[in-house]
């Protein structure tokens, strides 16, 4: 049973996720956390954060991760699957007619109209996580550490993983 | 001899893919048209261009087509597990080990300072969706009716996301087909007259 519900959350969060990654993120959150309740959405954002610090897909990580949280190695096997097969297979069958894909302008309509949906979503998972943080420590290191991983990432475009590692620190010295 | 190339040059591409699914692309460019010349440019023009226009994860996808071109299914699966695997088994450690310790002194300051860094990170995503959204968008009106909308479902009526995510994608889909064919009809009825 909980290796369909693996499934399903994984399936759906995926394949709904039309136009990559980012899109693909609140609708696993809302399928392990609003739904399955498998984490609380502290917990999620941890393991956003790690996931985001580490190379490759962030869909292949959280499954991974989540799958193995949920249910050890079978479940992070099931969870995977669901998040790879369906659209590796789609792709493996589909090459053939590749000529009613390339260009085609309903690829842009689509990737354009989920647009304002993810917006609405990750803002809102945004505003979850800064609750989460001035719940759990407070306005002022909230702020501080908000507005300095701000300027490293955006301003001084420092690679993420450093970043997680330098907030990392500064919470075991100043927070912990 | 194949399997353990297509094995280590999709190990590559995972172990260095930074930025997720996007900032791949050149390096799976790199290892399979360049370096093992798996597939020629052309081929592997069309295998990105069927894969933006499938769900899921661009890595995977490639991965399984190229893999399978080499050595079939096999080849896909080979592919498939050496681009994700390595990284998967990487989170599951560094997390067991992080919650291992949150009780540990510092620790919990450790974890609770990530907080605001993920906060920031999909903030500045949301920020990069609207920009797209708007900009992408063919009539500003257009883009503010379906940000309205979209804030209507979600946040006012609180439907789920991914019947939310599948009603744009269906309208979207059905109503670009209905205008090409519109046009279409159009042209031919002008060439007719």
């Amino acid at each position: 049973m909980i290796y369909l519900q693996l499934f399903w959350a994984f399936f759906i969060a995926n394949t709904l996720g039309y136009g990559g990654g980012p899109p693909s993120i609140p609708l696993i959150q809302n399928e392990v956390v609003d739904v399955y309740g498998w984490m609380s959405v502290q917990e999620f954002g941890e393991v956003l954060a790690v996931a985001n610090a580490l190379p490759s897909p962030i869909g292949t990580k959280l499954a991974g991760y989540i799958g193995y949280q949920v249910a050890g190695v079978p479940g992070a096997a099931v969870a995977l699957i669901a998040t790879v097969a369906p659209t590796a297979i789609a792709m493996i069958l589909l090459l053939q007619f590749i000529h009613l894909f390339r260009k085609a302008p309903q690829v842009k309509a689509m990737t354009q109209s989920v647009r304002p949906v993810v917006t609405v979503l990750l803002g809102t998972l945004t505003y979850q996580f800064l609750l989460g943080a001035v719940e759990g420590i407070g306005w002022m290191q909230t702020g501080i550490l908000s507005v300095a991983s701000f300027l490293l990432l955006e301003t001084w475009k420092v690679h993420p993983a450093l970043v997680i590692i330098v907030a990392m620190a500064y919470g075991f010295f100043f927070i912990g | 001899m194949v399997y353990w190339q297509l094995f280590v040059a999709f190990f590559r591409i995972g172990i260095f893919g930074f930025g997720g699914g996007p900032t791949m692309v050149p390096l799976f460019h790199t290892e399979c048209v360049k370096k093992y010349k798996w597939v020629t440019d052309d081929d592997f023009a069309d295998n990105l261009a069927l894969g933006n226009a499938l769900p899921g994860p661009i890595a995977t996808k490639l991965a399984a087509y190229i893999g399978y071109r080499v050595k079939g299914w096999k080849g896909a699966l080979v592919a498939n597990i050496a681009v994700v695997m390595p990284v998967v088994l990487l989170m599951i450690g560094l997390l067991q080990v992080i919650y291992r310790y949150k009780d540990a002194p510092g620790v919990y300051g450790m974890i609770q300072a990530i907080g605001p860094v993920i906060a920031v990170m999909t903030g500045v995503m949301t920020w990069e969706f609207l920009q797209k959204g708007w900009q992408g968008a063919s009539t500003k009106t257009g883009a503010s009716i379906s940000l309205a909308l979209s804030v209507l479902a979600l946040i006012v009526l609180d439907l789920h996301p991914g019947l939310v995510v599948g009603i744009a994608l269906l309208f979207s889909f059905a109503y670009t087909t209905w205008s090409i064919r519109k046009r279409k009809k159009k042209d031919s009825e002008e060439g007719a007259a």
